[in-house]
């Protein structure tokens, strides 16, 4: 089986946006579209988006920490919003695992969004229909796109790569690679969604730097004190 | 959450209907064991079956204000196998088609014994069409909790208490009704639907009260720690990703002050459980028509502002990534 997901780098994600506009531009004016916004220029402005930009803060002044957090459907593995539909215009694909909604059969009940612990759907208020991520399926499944564009548009947008895109489910895959030895991580797992979209954590880079690897014991240049011939060899003095 | 006054209306609305009905079918099976006067066929019975029928209707119209595509509600029939909106959708109907041909029976006079059981009880269609609604009456109160008591993380709702509350709610303001309706059209059924009804009435504050209880004391699974997955005891929201506000945030919040709540919620134990009780005892000894009618509004009242409440207090674990802006 095959479960296409996003993994999302907190390490690496800048919060610039960019996913948010380039998942906006593709998807309104796609397969998917539009995405309807009210007040647009106005005060207020509102309207529907696949994917968010979230910022929070950790910790406590002076000790503190960003993090920028991407935010869109994570195409659960047992994703709770497709069984309470009452018409079955939510769905989940079989091949590729993603999970859509047939605006044609959708009758705007709201119901799957409060069956969606993570508050991913949308109801686009001008259409009267449940919105949300695709994961561009009409740019995955299209095979007439050549194979490097066959790829979410806030992937191929990401100046910084934090967003990576494979099989979940194929253990040589980069997505799976990267879960597996970065630390890949489930929001909410207490639910038992199992969501596909996977986020690698925030990860601090600390060179480990001992004494005598700055300052070589018997460094002829050292002032400081008598040269320590005393002691004995050195692993310098020993000739192969 | 969100209460949407469509929702109130159409669980509500449906649950007094249902309650009417089950206190008819209730009045013919204790008349069948000659432990209440008979009553009449087309002035009682087909006319209290055609008022619970307009309940259900007037419950089933507010329920297409909630809909974006009113016009595509036949399709919420389909997916009976996992949804309870598509089976309560299902279920609907049924019992107002059942009740519609049990108001016919009456109506028409259709009630000649069929058969009779063991000598003692003779069973006309009327009977058989009241059990099958009855059956239908308590399917639909479970099938409409449970498009609440499903959703597993609103945990406020996830709970076998939310189903007793729906059911008793309904009887109560169902018994009542029909005590209501005895008392308007003169019939001498008062005292037995309105012993009833503060029975049920009584029954509704006990499983409310524990699940009021309940709430109170509730520890939600998940945390923003869980929600983005930082293990931290100190995260703040300094962004939503807009500013002008979301599906998420006009959905998932009341939106109204505490005050407010704490209004309503004071309101609604007031209406549902103490007033309408007080109007009934006093109906006994005063014998006015208006006062059961009076108690019956008074309830149904209080029993919206119990619905909105129990929107309101039910908090969604999306509201964790829109606690704040910066």
């Amino acid at each position: 089986m095959t479960q296409m997901a996003l993994v999302i780098d907190l390490n690496v994600c800048v919060g610039c946006h960019a996913c948010v506009t380039s998942c906006k531009e593709w998807n309104t004016s796609g397969w998917a579209g539009p995405l309807t916004d009210h007040r647009p220029y106005d005060k207020d402005p509102t309207g529907t988006f696949f994917n968010r930009v979230q910022t929070f803060e950790v910790g406590e002044f002076p000790r503190t920490e960003t993090v920028h957090f991407p935010k869109s459907c994570l195409h659960c593995e047992e994703p709770p919003c497709v069984p309470v539909c009452p018409t079955g215009a939510s769905y989940k694909r079989e091949d590729n695992g993603v999970v859509l909604v047939d605006y044609d059969k959708c009758i705007g009940c709201k119901y799957c969004s409060w069956a969606c612990p993570y508050g991913m759907r949308e109801l686009d208020e001008y259409q009267k229909v449940m919105k949300k991520c695709t994961l561009c399926i009409d740019r995955i499944a299209n095979d007439t796109l050549p194979e490097a564009e066959r790829k979410p548009a806030c992937v191929l947008a990401c100046p910084t790569s934090a967003r990576l895109f494979g099989d979940v489910h194929d253990p040589d895959s980069e997505v799976s690679m990267a879960i597996r030895e970065q630390g890949g991580y489930q929001l909410m797992p207490e639910w038992g969604t199992k969501p596909a979209n996977h986020y690698l954590p925030r990860r601090k880079t600390r060179i480990q730097i001992f004494e005598d690897e700055l300052e070589r014991a018997d460094n002829p240049l050292r002032k400081e004190a008598p040269l320590p011939a005393a002691e004995g060899e050195t692993l310098d003095d020993v000739s192969f | 959450m969100h209460p949407a006054f469509s929702v109130i209306f159409l669980t509500t609305l449906i649950g007094v209907g249902q309650g009417l009905f089950l206190a008819l079918v209730t009045g013919q099976v204790y008349s069948l064991a000659n432990l209440l006067q008979p009553q009449d066929s087309v002035h009682f019975y087909a006319m209290g079956a055609a008022l619970s029928l307009a309940f259900l209707l007037a419950g089933l119209l507010a329920s297409f204000f909630h809909l974006g595509h009113p016009e595509r509600a036949w399709r919420s029939a389909a997916k009976w196998r996992t949804s309870w909106l598509s089976r309560e959708v299902i279920v609907l109907p049924l019992l107002m088609l059942l009740i519609a041909l049990y108001a016919a029976v009456h109506y028409f006079g259709l009630t000649q014994s069929l058969f009779v059981i063991q000598g003692v009880i003779s069973v006309d269609a009327s009977l058989i069409l009241g059990i099958l609604g009855a059956i239908a009456a308590f399917a639909l109160y479970f099938c409409t909790a449970m498009i609440y008591a499903s959703i597993k993380f609103i945990e406020e709702w996830h709970s076998p208490l939310t189903l007793i509350n729906f059911t008793l709610f309904g009887l109560a303001s169902g018994f009542m009704l029909a005590a209501a309706f005895s008392a308007w059209t003169g019939v001498d059924l008062v005292g037995f639907f309105g012993t009833w009804a503060v029975i049920f009435t009584f029954a509704a504050g006990v499983s409310r009260g524990m699940s009021l209880r309940r709430n109170r004391h509730l520890v939600h699974k998940s945390s923003l720690q869980t929600a983005i997955g930082i293990r931290h005891n100190r995260i703040e929201q300094k962004s939503q990703g807009f500013m002008g506000g979301s599906f998420n945030t006009r959905e998932f919040f009341h939106g109204a002050s505490e005050a407010g709540v704490r209004l309503v919620f004071g309101f609604f134990l007031l209406a549902v459980f103490v007033l309408p009780v007080l109007l009934l005892g006093a109906s006994y000894w005063l014998a006015s028509p208006y006062l059961p009618v009076a108690a019956f509004v008074i309830q149904y009242l209080g029993l919206m502002a119990e619905r909105w409440y129990f929107f309101a207090e039910a908090k969604h674990p999306q509201n964790l990534y829109y606690q704040s802006m910066a």
